[in-house]
């Protein structure tokens, strides 16, 4: 599906590779009573992307386009189809089972997620210090001293004096906090990986800045290497150093994030950016962009998922899926368009 | 200036009763033109769907409307207050006058209903004398209105997808031809292709039917594109109002300001953008003074003393704030 992984990517951003994706594929299987044909959403087809040391790298897409079905995949909590998952360089594909519980825990020390709903995602009836605690213990980096290693843990996400937060429970705080915490309870692990799942969609508005420019300082200090998953392609340019746009549970472009957003070149990523918001627009102009929406997962059009959306698709893209076509400077589009470009 | 059509005078909303209420909505006045996009903008728990569902009587308990009034211009240029209505005659104005789409529309179309059923159940109920046939014929036109082929007039919700949903949500809000639609938040839900494919078909029904829009969402750069004049609510009171680029230019008020500052842009330069410290204010525990003052950069010492009052400033503006006490006077 993805003949062509892209070695010029390597060739210009000079950063190791931690965590990579190669071809990853998962199909979710539908029990339909009184049937024998087995059916599937096929909601992550042949996704292949680089995580690098010390840069944030986002993936951006619709609802329902796959994105958090890849993070799921990448944090191995769900069973591959196909495809491969790389740690720096080795497979670290987990299988399921009893005698894989040792190798999922050494894999879950290196990439942690945090999700989207920070009221759900923490307990409400164990306090912070238990949450802390127990990742601490769980990963084995409690330290001799108990009580540093969870002010360190809290003092790294802006939550001082520690003691003011330590016993308090998850009601207690705002959502921005709660966040903050959910951020400190993966930190506790000293992961080299933080997969963030729509971290700032379900806070505040006025806060969403705050909890972002808190992974990018993080990102910095400890040299994470932290995947972005986002709707919000503005923020996507904000925090991202890279961008990689979804489509149906496709790859359709990737990049540098300043060349994606400002010089889109999929028509789905046109079709995205020209569909933010935007106050400058002079007045509401009628051209009738994007009209349709996205299709069944079930049984996807052939050839290029976008194609009956697509303003520009030509014969071959419903026949044909597009293969990724390099653009220079690691940009990449898998679109038929730049066919003669690329070659 | 265009005629007025409907106005809130001082709306006090509160949660509960007696010494433990809480005021969720706090003093607000706003005026709604006709024909106009109003937007009403704020975080959640501000307060802005609290005083949708308040000013319409709208609200379950415990909410309670604990004072002020809410205006109404009829056509034959009287007035009524809807909060001090006969039910009865409140009945009759709902949905012909003024009508609502509510959040979530996944959650507000019944899904054991076909939306056709649906959609003409509210024709039945509001126009006497209407036939069968007729009111069929009204639904698959309000279908078409709102950009949905009319053989899915059969359709259960669940055969169609969000977008479409919630087009519905607003095909049935249009079916009595309102002179006021409320959305709270109608969009939120929806992906941004769509998004602006419904906000395109919105604006677009304005301007042929001529109706005006209360238009409430956190998303205050969705309300600069899309409304003419924006509303600030900041812990249940409106803090600024003024016309839509006057507002996204210059904000007056740190907390407007704040908020633009909030949402990276996708054109121009790559700034650095700090958001607002602090979190919004727990409505029990309200801070002394200016609801805003612990988290504004700018707070001066009179802030944590007075509450600043919503006054009109030149320009047509409004702004509660000591840094502009012009506009208090």
């Amino acid at each position: 599906m993805t003949a062509e992984v892209a070695p010029a990517v390597s060739g210009t951003i000079s950063t190791e590779i931690v965590l990579e994706a190669d071809g990853l594929t998962k199909h979710f299987p539908i029990s339909a009573p009184f049937s024998r044909t087995k059916k599937a959403v096929r909601a992550v087809e042949g996704v292949s992307l680089q995580l690098r040391r010390g840069h944030v790298t986002a993936l951006v897409g619709e609802s329902g386009s796959g994105k958090s079905t890849v993070a799921r995949l990448l944090a191995q909590l769900y069973p591959l189809t196909s495809g491969e998952i790389r740690l720096h360089g080795q497979n670290v594909a987990v299988q399921r089972g009893w005698a894989h519980g040792r190798k999922f825990k050494a894999y879950c020390r290196r990439v942690q997620m945090i999700f989207q709903d920070p009221f759900a995602s923490l307990n409400p009836v164990h306090t912070i210090r238990y949450h802390l605690t127990r990742a601490l213990t769980i990963h084995g980096n409690r330290g001799d001293d108990l009580e540093k290693s969870l002010a360190d843990l809290l003092t790294r996400v802006h939550l001082t004096p520690a003691d003011r937060y330590l016993d308090r429970y998850p009601h207690e705080l705002s959502g921005g906090q709660r966040q903050r915490v959910a951020i400190a309870r993966a930190l506790a692990a000293s992961p080299e990986v933080l997969l963030a799942d729509e971290p700032v969609s379900m806070l505040d508005v006025s806060i969403r800045l705050g909890v972002l420019n808190l992974l990018r300082d993080l990102k910095e200090r400890l040299h994470l290497s932290i995947l972005y998953i986002t709707h919000d392609i503005a923020s996507a340019r904000y925090f991202a150093d890279e961008t990689v746009v979804m489509y149906a549970g496709q790859v359709v472009e990737g990049g540098d994030s300043e060349k994606v957003t400002q010089k889109p070149a999929h028509p789905y990523t046109q079709l995205l950016i020209e569909s933010a918001p935007d106050p400058d627009r002079p007045a509401v102009e009628e051209k009738d962009g994007g009209s349709g929406e996205p299709p069944s997962l079930i049984e996807p059009p052939p050839g290029c998922r976008f194609h009956p959306r697509c303003p520009f698709a030509m014969d071959v893209c419903r026949t044909d899926v597009p293969p990724r076509f390099e653009l220079g400077d690691g940009h990449f589009a898998a679109c038929w368009l730049y066919r003669e470009e690329a070659a | 200036m265009k005629d007025r059509i409907l106005e809130v005078r001082g709306l006090d909303v509160d949660y509960g009763l007696g010494p433990d209420a809480v005021r969720a909505v706090r003093d607000v006045d706003l005026t709604l033109h006709r024909g106009e996009v109003l937007g009403l903008a704020g975080e959640s728990g501000s307060g802005k769907s609290t005083l949708a569902y308040g000013m319409t009587r709208l609200l379950p308990p415990p909410g309670v409307v604990a004072g002020g009034e809410v205006i109404y211009h009829l056509d034959d240029g009287t007035t009524v207050d809807l909060l001090r209505m006969r039910d009865a005659d409140l009945r009759r104005l709902r949905w012909a006058e003024i009508a609502i789409v509510f959040q979530g529309a996944i959650n507000s179309l019944n899904p054991v209903q076909r939306i056709s059923a649906q959609l003409m159940d509210v024709l039945k109920a509001h126009s006497a004398g209407s036939t069968p046939q007729s009111r069929q014929d009204r639904a698959r036109e309000l279908l078409s209105l709102v950009g949905i082929a009319s053989d899915r007039l059969h359709s259960y919700p669940h055969q169609l997808s969000g977008g479409m949903r919630q087009r519905v949500m607003i095909a049935m809000a249009l079916a009595l031809e309102p002179r006021v639609v409320i959305m709270d938040e109608p969009t939120t839900a929806l992906d941004v292709v769509v998004q602006r494919q419904i906000l395109r078909t919105l604006v677009g029904l304005r301007e042929r039917l001529g109706f005006s829009v209360v238009f409430i969402t956190h998303d205050l750069s969705l309300l600069a594109e899309f409304s003419d004049r924006i509303a600030i609510m900041y812990a249940g009171q409106v803090v600024e109002e003024a016309v839509s680029a006057d507002l996204y230019r210059t904000p007056l008020h740190p907390y407007s300001d704040g908020l633009l500052r909030s949402f990276p842009a996708l054109k121009g330069p790559r700034r650095e953008l700090s958001g607002i410290p602090g979190s919004p204010p727990d409505l029990r525990m309200m801070p002394s003074g200016c609801a805003f003052h612990p988290r504004c950069p700018r707070a001066l010492d009179v802030c944590d003393e007075q509450v600043p009052v919503l006054g009109q400033s030149r320009d047509n503006r409004s702004v509660a704030c000591w840094l502009h006490p012009v506009a208090v006077s």
